[in-house]
Protein backbone atom coordinates (compact mmCIF):
# COMPACT_ATOMS: atom_id res chain seq x y z
CA UNK A 1 0.00 0.00 0.00
CA UNK A 2 1.68 3.09 -1.11
CA UNK A 3 1.16 6.46 0.58
CA UNK A 4 -1.08 7.91 -1.14
CA UNK A 5 -0.43 11.30 -3.52
CA UNK A 6 -3.39 12.99 -1.82
CA UNK A 7 -2.51 12.81 1.77
CA UNK A 8 1.21 13.59 1.18
CA UNK A 9 0.14 16.46 -0.41
CA UNK A 10 -2.42 17.84 2.71
CA UNK A 11 1.00 17.16 4.86
CA UNK A 12 3.41 18.71 3.14
CA UNK A 13 1.07 22.13 3.02
CA UNK A 14 0.41 21.65 6.54
CA UNK A 15 3.83 21.12 7.34
CA UNK A 16 4.82 24.84 5.22
CA UNK A 17 1.85 26.35 7.78
CA UNK A 18 3.55 24.96 11.04
CA UNK A 19 6.62 26.22 9.81
CA UNK A 20 5.08 30.29 8.85
CA UNK A 21 2.98 29.47 12.24
CA UNK A 22 5.97 28.81 14.08
CA UNK A 23 7.97 31.71 12.95
CA UNK A 24 5.25 34.17 13.18
CA UNK A 25 4.38 32.88 16.77
CA UNK A 26 8.73 33.70 17.59
CA UNK A 27 8.02 37.33 15.65
CA UNK A 28 5.01 38.12 18.82
CA UNK A 29 6.95 36.55 21.63
CA UNK A 30 9.68 38.98 20.96
CA UNK A 31 7.83 42.03 19.24
CA UNK A 32 4.44 42.00 19.49
CA UNK A 33 3.89 41.54 23.13
CA UNK A 34 5.76 43.65 25.33
CA UNK A 35 7.95 42.16 28.58
CA UNK A 36 5.75 41.56 31.62
CA UNK A 37 5.15 43.88 34.69
CA UNK A 38 6.82 41.83 37.46
CA UNK A 39 9.11 39.54 35.55
CA UNK A 40 10.47 41.73 32.39
CA UNK A 41 12.03 39.90 29.52
CA UNK A 42 12.31 36.55 31.34
CA UNK A 43 9.14 35.91 30.54
CA UNK A 44 8.72 35.91 27.23
CA UNK A 45 9.70 32.25 27.11
CA UNK A 46 6.55 31.25 28.99
CA UNK A 47 4.87 31.26 25.82
CA UNK A 48 6.70 28.67 24.34
CA UNK A 49 7.29 26.82 28.18
CA UNK A 50 3.19 26.43 28.34
CA UNK A 51 2.10 25.73 24.28
CA UNK A 52 5.03 22.98 24.64
CA UNK A 53 3.30 21.58 27.80
CA UNK A 54 -0.15 21.75 25.59
CA UNK A 55 1.47 19.76 22.53
CA UNK A 56 3.09 16.92 25.38
CA UNK A 57 -1.01 17.22 26.81
CA UNK A 58 -1.95 16.70 23.64
CA UNK A 59 0.17 13.94 22.45
CA UNK A 60 -0.09 11.61 26.00
CA UNK A 61 -3.40 11.98 25.39
CA UNK A 62 -3.51 10.96 21.93
CA UNK A 63 -1.90 7.79 23.28
CA UNK A 64 -4.27 7.10 25.90
CA UNK A 65 -7.12 6.99 23.55
CA UNK A 66 -4.62 4.88 20.64
CA UNK A 67 -4.33 2.29 23.58
CA UNK A 68 -7.53 1.67 24.36
CA UNK A 69 -8.54 1.92 20.36
CA UNK A 70 -5.79 -0.79 19.94
CA UNK A 71 -7.14 -2.70 22.64
CA UNK A 72 -10.66 -2.95 21.71
CA UNK A 73 -10.06 -3.07 17.86
CA UNK A 74 -6.22 -4.88 17.31
CA UNK A 75 -5.43 -2.68 14.33
CA UNK A 76 -2.02 -1.76 14.41
CA UNK A 77 -2.52 1.52 13.23
CA UNK A 78 -3.54 2.39 16.42
CA UNK A 79 -0.38 1.15 18.00
CA UNK A 80 1.70 3.03 15.33
CA UNK A 81 0.02 6.48 16.72
CA UNK A 82 0.33 5.47 20.41
CA UNK A 83 4.14 4.67 19.90
CA UNK A 84 4.96 8.06 17.20
CA UNK A 85 2.44 10.08 19.90
CA UNK A 86 4.37 9.24 23.13
CA UNK A 87 7.90 9.87 21.18
CA UNK A 88 6.80 13.32 20.06
CA UNK A 89 5.21 14.14 23.42
CA UNK A 90 8.36 13.03 25.15
CA UNK A 91 9.91 15.47 23.39
CA UNK A 92 7.65 18.44 23.68
CA UNK A 93 8.17 17.60 27.70
CA UNK A 94 11.89 18.15 26.79
CA UNK A 95 11.14 21.35 25.50
CA UNK A 96 8.56 22.32 28.54
CA UNK A 97 11.37 21.34 31.05
CA UNK A 98 14.36 22.48 29.52
CA UNK A 99 12.72 26.25 29.14
CA UNK A 100 10.87 26.33 32.39
CA UNK A 101 14.37 25.80 33.98
CA UNK A 102 16.03 28.74 31.65
CA UNK A 103 13.31 30.88 32.85
CA UNK A 104 13.79 29.69 36.55
CA UNK A 105 17.26 31.02 36.79
CA UNK A 106 16.61 34.69 36.67
CA UNK A 107 13.37 34.36 38.21
CA UNK A 108 13.84 31.62 41.26
CA UNK A 109 17.78 32.44 41.20
CA UNK A 110 17.83 28.21 40.31
CA UNK A 111 17.89 26.43 37.76
CA UNK A 112 16.21 23.73 39.58
CA UNK A 113 13.95 23.27 42.73
CA UNK A 114 11.95 20.55 44.34
CA UNK A 115 8.56 21.92 43.83
CA UNK A 116 5.65 19.38 43.70
CA UNK A 117 5.33 20.79 40.03
CA UNK A 118 8.76 20.37 38.93
CA UNK A 119 8.44 17.16 40.67
CA UNK A 120 5.05 15.66 38.89
CA UNK A 121 6.81 16.66 35.61
CA UNK A 122 9.50 14.69 35.93
CA UNK A 123 7.71 12.08 36.91
CA UNK A 124 5.86 12.29 33.68
CA UNK A 125 9.05 12.47 31.94
CA UNK A 126 10.20 9.14 33.45
CA UNK A 127 6.80 7.52 32.97
CA UNK A 128 7.02 7.82 28.95
CA UNK A 129 10.74 7.19 29.26
CA UNK A 130 9.86 3.48 30.68
CA UNK A 131 7.22 3.40 28.27
CA UNK A 132 9.95 3.35 24.85
CA UNK A 133 12.00 1.24 27.50
CA UNK A 134 8.83 -1.11 27.37
CA UNK A 135 8.58 -1.33 23.90
CA UNK A 136 12.62 -2.30 23.52
CA UNK A 137 12.28 -5.00 25.87
CA UNK A 138 9.29 -7.23 24.65
CA UNK A 139 10.14 -9.02 21.46
CA UNK A 140 7.14 -10.31 20.36
CA UNK A 141 5.25 -7.58 18.18
CA UNK A 142 1.53 -8.54 19.69
CA UNK A 143 2.38 -8.28 22.93
CA UNK A 144 4.25 -5.35 22.59
CA UNK A 145 1.76 -3.71 21.09
CA UNK A 146 -0.65 -5.19 23.87
CA UNK A 147 1.34 -3.95 26.80
CA UNK A 148 2.54 -0.74 25.37
CA UNK A 149 -1.23 -0.02 25.19
CA UNK A 150 -1.82 -0.48 28.43
CA UNK A 151 1.46 1.04 29.98
CA UNK A 152 0.34 4.30 27.78
CA UNK A 153 -3.09 4.27 29.56
CA UNK A 154 -1.85 3.78 33.29
CA UNK A 155 1.42 6.46 32.49
CA UNK A 156 -1.62 9.13 32.02
CA UNK A 157 -2.12 9.06 35.56
CA UNK A 158 1.10 11.05 35.69
CA UNK A 159 -0.21 13.66 33.51
CA UNK A 160 -3.10 14.29 35.23
CA UNK A 161 -1.23 14.43 38.50
CA UNK A 162 0.77 17.32 37.13
CA UNK A 163 -2.25 18.96 36.35
CA UNK A 164 -3.91 18.81 39.45
CA UNK A 165 -0.99 18.71 41.46
CA UNK A 166 -0.30 22.88 41.41
CA UNK A 167 -4.43 23.05 41.99
CA UNK A 168 -4.38 21.26 45.04
CA UNK A 169 -0.77 21.69 46.97
CA UNK A 170 -0.58 25.32 48.48
CA UNK A 171 2.95 24.71 48.62
CA UNK A 172 4.28 25.17 45.12
CA UNK A 173 5.75 28.36 43.68
CA UNK A 174 5.26 27.19 40.50
CA UNK A 175 2.66 29.77 39.18
CA UNK A 176 -0.66 28.97 38.09
CA UNK A 177 -1.78 30.79 34.99
CA UNK A 178 -5.70 29.46 34.60
CA UNK A 179 -8.46 27.84 36.62
CA UNK A 180 -8.65 27.80 40.98
CA UNK A 181 -6.06 27.89 43.06
CA UNK A 182 -5.04 27.91 46.65
CA UNK A 183 -4.28 31.40 46.85
CA UNK A 184 -7.38 32.26 44.17
CA UNK A 185 -9.94 30.47 45.06
CA UNK A 186 -12.29 32.17 41.98
CA UNK A 187 -9.73 31.79 39.45
CA UNK A 188 -8.44 34.51 37.39
CA UNK A 189 -7.18 34.80 33.80
CA UNK A 190 -6.35 38.92 34.17
CA UNK A 191 -3.29 39.79 31.62
CA UNK A 192 -3.31 41.77 29.07
CA UNK A 193 -4.70 41.73 25.52
CA UNK A 194 -1.67 41.23 24.05
CA UNK A 195 -0.30 38.96 26.58
CA UNK A 196 -3.39 36.59 25.73
CA UNK A 197 -3.18 37.10 21.79
CA UNK A 198 0.32 36.20 22.15
CA UNK A 199 -0.16 33.13 24.27
CA UNK A 200 -2.89 31.52 22.37
CA UNK A 201 -1.39 32.23 19.18
CA UNK A 202 1.50 29.97 20.44
CA UNK A 203 -1.06 27.59 21.79
CA UNK A 204 -2.65 27.29 18.22
CA UNK A 205 0.58 27.13 16.43
CA UNK A 206 1.93 24.16 18.71
CA UNK A 207 -1.03 22.32 19.06
CA UNK A 208 -0.35 22.41 14.44
CA UNK A 209 3.29 21.15 15.49
CA UNK A 210 2.03 18.65 17.84
CA UNK A 211 -0.38 16.85 14.65
CA UNK A 212 2.63 17.14 12.03
CA UNK A 213 4.99 15.91 13.71
CA UNK A 214 2.33 12.97 14.86
CA UNK A 215 1.83 12.36 11.14
CA UNK A 216 5.08 12.60 10.14
CA UNK A 217 6.65 10.01 12.95
CA UNK A 218 3.71 7.97 11.52
CA UNK A 219 4.19 8.27 8.16
CA UNK A 220 7.96 7.42 8.97
CA UNK A 221 7.11 3.96 10.81
CA UNK A 222 4.46 2.63 7.76
CA UNK A 223 7.71 3.77 5.27
CA UNK A 224 9.93 1.72 7.94
CA UNK A 225 7.56 -1.45 7.66
CA UNK A 226 7.73 -0.91 3.95
CA UNK A 227 10.75 -1.54 3.72
CA UNK A 228 11.29 -4.30 6.15
CA UNK A 229 8.66 -5.90 3.73
CA UNK A 230 10.81 -5.27 0.92
CA UNK A 231 13.67 -6.59 2.69
CA UNK A 232 11.64 -10.06 3.09
CA UNK A 233 10.36 -10.25 0.17
CA UNK A 234 13.76 -9.81 -1.98
CA UNK A 235 15.20 -11.94 0.53
CA UNK A 236 12.63 -15.01 -0.10
CA UNK A 237 13.21 -14.20 -3.94
CA UNK A 238 16.72 -15.38 -3.48
CA UNK B 1 -7.52 -24.68 40.27
CA UNK B 2 -5.52 -27.37 39.16
CA UNK B 3 -2.98 -25.37 38.79
CA UNK B 4 -2.62 -25.66 42.49
CA UNK B 5 -0.97 -28.93 42.92
CA UNK B 6 1.45 -27.54 39.77
CA UNK B 7 3.06 -24.58 41.71
CA UNK B 8 4.13 -26.98 44.78
CA UNK B 9 4.02 -30.54 43.91
CA UNK B 10 3.94 -31.38 47.44
CA UNK B 11 1.07 -30.04 48.36
CA UNK B 12 -1.22 -31.24 45.81
CA UNK B 13 -2.82 -33.85 48.41
CA UNK B 14 -3.08 -31.41 50.73
CA UNK B 15 -4.60 -28.96 48.73
CA UNK B 16 -8.30 -29.40 48.24
CA UNK B 17 -9.11 -30.39 52.16
CA UNK B 18 -6.88 -27.55 53.66
CA UNK B 19 -8.55 -25.10 51.53
CA UNK B 20 -11.80 -25.93 52.01
CA UNK B 21 -11.61 -25.32 55.60
CA UNK B 22 -9.94 -22.19 55.23
CA UNK B 23 -11.94 -20.56 52.70
CA UNK B 24 -15.56 -21.10 53.90
CA UNK B 25 -16.27 -17.58 54.07
CA UNK B 26 -15.87 -15.97 50.58
CA UNK B 27 -19.70 -15.19 49.23
CA UNK B 28 -18.90 -16.52 45.34
CA UNK B 29 -17.08 -18.50 43.32
CA UNK B 30 -14.87 -15.38 42.64
CA UNK B 31 -14.22 -14.60 45.83
CA UNK B 32 -13.10 -18.02 46.44
CA UNK B 33 -11.11 -17.95 43.65
CA UNK B 34 -9.35 -15.21 44.50
CA UNK B 35 -9.04 -16.26 48.43
CA UNK B 36 -7.72 -19.74 46.51
CA UNK B 37 -4.79 -18.18 44.79
CA UNK B 38 -3.82 -15.90 47.75
CA UNK B 39 -4.04 -18.68 49.80
CA UNK B 40 -1.78 -20.31 47.49
CA UNK B 41 0.83 -18.13 47.79
CA UNK B 42 1.03 -17.35 51.41
CA UNK B 43 1.17 -21.47 51.54
CA UNK B 44 3.74 -21.63 49.04
CA UNK B 45 5.83 -19.00 51.07
CA UNK B 46 5.47 -20.51 54.59
CA UNK B 47 6.64 -23.86 53.40
CA UNK B 48 9.60 -22.32 51.38
CA UNK B 49 10.58 -19.08 52.83
CA UNK B 50 12.35 -18.00 50.14
CA UNK B 51 11.14 -14.38 49.31
CA UNK B 52 10.15 -13.78 52.76
CA UNK B 53 13.84 -14.55 53.75
CA UNK B 54 15.68 -12.70 51.50
CA UNK B 55 13.45 -9.46 51.35
CA UNK B 56 13.94 -9.89 55.18
CA UNK B 57 17.85 -9.71 54.71
CA UNK B 58 17.42 -6.86 52.71
CA UNK B 59 15.17 -4.77 54.59
CA UNK B 60 18.25 -5.22 57.17
CA UNK B 61 21.18 -3.80 55.09
CA UNK B 62 19.00 -1.45 53.73
CA UNK B 63 18.21 0.21 56.80
CA UNK B 64 21.96 -0.01 58.08
CA UNK B 65 23.20 1.16 54.56
CA UNK B 66 20.83 4.20 55.13
CA UNK B 67 21.89 4.82 58.90
CA UNK B 68 25.98 4.51 57.67
CA UNK B 69 25.40 6.61 54.61
CA UNK B 70 23.17 9.13 56.34
CA UNK B 71 24.86 9.66 59.59
CA UNK B 72 21.78 10.76 61.02
CA UNK B 73 21.62 12.24 64.33
CA UNK B 74 18.45 12.63 66.58
CA UNK B 75 16.94 15.36 64.55
CA UNK B 76 17.77 14.23 61.12
CA UNK B 77 15.96 11.17 62.24
CA UNK B 78 12.92 12.72 62.92
CA UNK B 79 12.42 13.83 59.57
CA UNK B 80 14.31 11.44 57.24
CA UNK B 81 12.66 8.07 59.01
CA UNK B 82 9.47 7.77 56.91
CA UNK B 83 12.04 8.31 53.52
CA UNK B 84 13.39 5.81 54.90
CA UNK B 85 10.57 3.37 55.22
CA UNK B 86 9.07 4.09 52.62
CA UNK B 87 12.24 3.62 50.19
CA UNK B 88 13.09 0.40 52.00
CA UNK B 89 9.28 -0.63 51.60
CA UNK B 90 9.60 -0.14 48.04
CA UNK B 91 12.87 -1.76 47.13
CA UNK B 92 11.76 -4.64 49.14
CA UNK B 93 8.21 -4.71 47.82
CA UNK B 94 10.28 -4.65 44.04
CA UNK B 95 12.24 -8.18 45.11
CA UNK B 96 8.41 -9.90 45.98
CA UNK B 97 6.53 -8.21 42.88
CA UNK B 98 9.55 -9.54 40.44
CA UNK B 99 9.48 -12.74 42.10
CA UNK B 100 5.58 -13.63 42.26
CA UNK B 101 4.63 -13.45 38.55
CA UNK B 102 8.33 -15.02 37.35
CA UNK B 103 8.08 -17.66 39.61
CA UNK B 104 4.95 -19.17 38.32
CA UNK B 105 5.88 -18.40 34.44
CA UNK B 106 9.00 -19.99 35.11
CA UNK B 107 7.43 -23.27 36.52
CA UNK B 108 4.68 -22.96 33.75
CA UNK B 109 1.80 -22.64 36.64
CA UNK B 110 0.59 -19.64 34.97
CA UNK B 111 -1.08 -21.21 32.03
CA UNK B 112 -2.50 -23.73 34.83
CA UNK B 113 -3.68 -20.69 36.49
CA UNK B 114 -5.01 -18.82 33.01
CA UNK B 115 -6.21 -22.48 31.93
CA UNK B 116 -8.64 -22.33 35.20
CA UNK B 117 -12.13 -21.56 35.00
CA UNK B 118 -11.82 -18.00 36.55
CA UNK B 119 -12.45 -14.75 35.83
CA UNK B 120 -8.80 -13.21 34.75
CA UNK B 121 -9.46 -10.40 37.16
CA UNK B 122 -9.56 -13.02 40.00
CA UNK B 123 -6.04 -14.29 39.62
CA UNK B 124 -5.10 -11.00 39.30
CA UNK B 125 -6.86 -9.80 43.07
CA UNK B 126 -5.83 -13.17 44.32
CA UNK B 127 -1.82 -12.77 43.24
CA UNK B 128 -2.35 -9.12 44.16
CA UNK B 129 -3.82 -9.56 47.91
CA UNK B 130 -0.58 -12.53 48.10
CA UNK B 131 1.92 -9.51 47.39
CA UNK B 132 0.32 -7.39 49.51
CA UNK B 133 0.42 -9.98 52.47
CA UNK B 134 4.26 -9.51 52.13
CA UNK B 135 4.70 -6.32 51.66
CA UNK B 136 2.99 -5.69 55.04
CA UNK B 137 4.84 -8.38 56.80
CA UNK B 138 7.81 -6.42 55.63
CA UNK B 139 6.48 -3.14 56.36
CA UNK B 140 5.27 -4.59 60.11
CA UNK B 141 9.05 -5.80 60.54
CA UNK B 142 10.70 -2.41 58.68
CA UNK B 143 8.43 -0.08 61.52
CA UNK B 144 9.63 -2.46 64.66
CA UNK B 145 13.34 -2.15 63.40
CA UNK B 146 13.38 1.57 62.69
CA UNK B 147 11.51 1.91 66.20
CA UNK B 148 14.35 -0.08 67.89
CA UNK B 149 17.23 1.37 66.04
CA UNK B 150 16.56 5.10 65.39
CA UNK B 151 14.91 5.45 68.95
CA UNK B 152 11.59 6.70 67.37
CA UNK B 153 7.84 5.22 68.01
CA UNK B 154 6.53 4.41 64.49
CA UNK B 155 3.38 1.97 65.40
CA UNK B 156 0.75 4.27 65.70
CA UNK B 157 -2.28 3.89 64.25
CA UNK B 158 -2.74 6.45 61.67
CA UNK B 159 1.05 5.38 60.35
CA UNK B 160 -0.05 2.47 60.16
CA UNK B 161 -2.99 3.11 57.75
CA UNK B 162 -0.85 4.99 55.84
CA UNK B 163 1.47 2.10 55.36
CA UNK B 164 -1.44 0.03 54.47
CA UNK B 165 -3.10 2.31 51.83
CA UNK B 166 0.22 3.08 50.16
CA UNK B 167 1.14 -0.71 50.17
CA UNK B 168 -2.67 -1.58 48.97
CA UNK B 169 -1.39 1.22 45.56
CA UNK B 170 2.08 -0.16 45.28
CA UNK B 171 1.48 -3.64 45.15
CA UNK B 172 -1.78 -2.98 42.81
CA UNK B 173 0.11 -1.58 40.23
CA UNK B 174 3.26 -3.53 41.17
CA UNK B 175 1.32 -6.84 40.59
CA UNK B 176 -0.22 -5.50 36.68
CA UNK B 177 3.28 -4.20 35.98
CA UNK B 178 5.17 -7.23 37.12
CA UNK B 179 2.48 -9.43 34.76
CA UNK B 180 3.90 -7.19 32.12
CA UNK B 181 7.85 -7.13 33.00
CA UNK B 182 7.30 -11.28 32.81
CA UNK B 183 7.96 -11.19 29.43
CA UNK B 184 10.30 -9.26 28.39
CA UNK B 185 14.15 -10.19 27.91
CA UNK B 186 15.62 -8.35 30.93
CA UNK B 187 12.56 -8.72 33.38
CA UNK B 188 14.54 -7.71 36.56
CA UNK B 189 15.61 -4.39 34.93
CA UNK B 190 12.41 -4.02 32.91
CA UNK B 191 10.09 -3.83 36.56
CA UNK B 192 11.60 -1.10 38.39
CA UNK B 193 11.96 1.06 35.60
CA UNK B 194 7.87 0.82 34.69
CA UNK B 195 7.22 0.48 37.97
CA UNK B 196 8.63 3.82 39.69
CA UNK B 197 7.22 6.62 38.21
CA UNK B 198 3.58 5.40 38.30
CA UNK B 199 3.80 4.51 41.99
CA UNK B 200 6.48 7.91 42.78
CA UNK B 201 3.00 9.92 43.53
CA UNK B 202 1.79 7.16 46.05
CA UNK B 203 5.53 7.33 47.68
CA UNK B 204 5.41 10.93 47.98
CA UNK B 205 2.15 11.56 49.47
CA UNK B 206 2.68 8.61 51.71
CA UNK B 207 6.29 9.93 52.50
CA UNK B 208 4.73 13.33 53.24
CA UNK B 209 1.41 12.22 55.24
CA UNK B 210 3.57 9.55 57.68
CA UNK B 211 6.46 12.46 58.20
CA UNK B 212 3.20 15.24 59.37
CA UNK B 213 1.45 12.69 61.65
CA UNK B 214 5.11 11.33 63.31
CA UNK B 215 5.84 15.12 63.85
CA UNK B 216 2.37 15.86 65.39
CA UNK B 217 1.50 18.31 62.92
CA UNK B 218 -2.57 19.31 62.63
CA UNK B 219 -4.94 16.75 60.69
CA UNK B 220 -4.95 19.28 58.10
CA UNK B 221 -1.56 18.55 57.17
CA UNK B 222 -1.75 14.80 57.22
CA UNK B 223 -5.41 14.33 55.80
CA UNK B 224 -4.64 15.59 52.53
CA UNK B 225 -2.22 13.09 51.55
CA UNK B 226 -4.23 10.18 53.03
CA UNK B 227 -7.34 11.44 50.77
CA UNK B 228 -4.88 11.73 47.80
CA UNK B 229 -3.49 7.90 48.67
CA UNK B 230 -6.85 6.75 48.80
CA UNK B 231 -8.26 8.47 45.40
CA UNK B 232 -4.74 6.65 43.69
CA UNK B 233 -5.96 3.25 45.55
CA UNK B 234 -9.23 3.28 43.68
CA UNK B 235 -7.59 4.54 40.63
CA UNK B 236 -5.20 1.82 40.34
CA UNK B 237 -7.25 -0.72 41.56
CA UNK B 238 -9.80 0.07 38.83
CA UNK B 239 -7.12 1.01 36.31
CA UNK B 240 -6.03 -2.82 37.16
CA UNK B 241 -9.14 -4.58 36.96
CA UNK B 242 -10.26 -3.26 33.73
CA UNK B 243 -6.71 -3.77 32.01
CA UNK B 244 -5.22 -7.24 33.72
CA UNK B 245 -7.38 -8.90 30.57
CA UNK B 246 -5.58 -7.40 28.14
CA UNK B 247 -1.96 -8.09 29.35
CA UNK B 248 -2.22 -11.69 30.45
CA UNK B 249 -4.86 -12.85 27.98
CA UNK B 250 -2.76 -15.66 25.55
Amino acid sequence: MAYSEKRTKILMGLTYAAAVLFVLAMLMNFFYVGPERQQGEAQRIFYVHLSSFLGSFLAFGAAVVAGIAYLRSRNPKWDTLGHSAVEIGLGFSTITIVTGMAWARPIWNTWWTWDPRLTSVTIMWLAYAAYMMLRTGIEDPERRRRFAAVYAIVAFASVLYTIIIIRVRPDTIHPVVAGPTQAEPEGSFEVSGRIRDTLFFNMFTFTVITVVLVWHRIRLENFSERVARRKMEVLADL
Amino acid sequence: MSAQGETTPTTAEAAVPVRRVKVRRPVTAYWHAVAAIAWKDVRAEIRSRELINSMLLFTLMTVMIFSLALELDSNARQTTVTGVLWVTIVFAGLLGLSRSLASEKDKGSLDGLLLAPIARSALFFGKMIGNLLFVLVIALVLMVLLTVLFNITLLRPLLLLLVVLGSIGFTTIGTLLSSMSVHARSRETLLPILLMPVVLPIVISAVRGSTAVLNEMPSQDWLPWVQLLFMADVIYIAASYALFDYVVEE
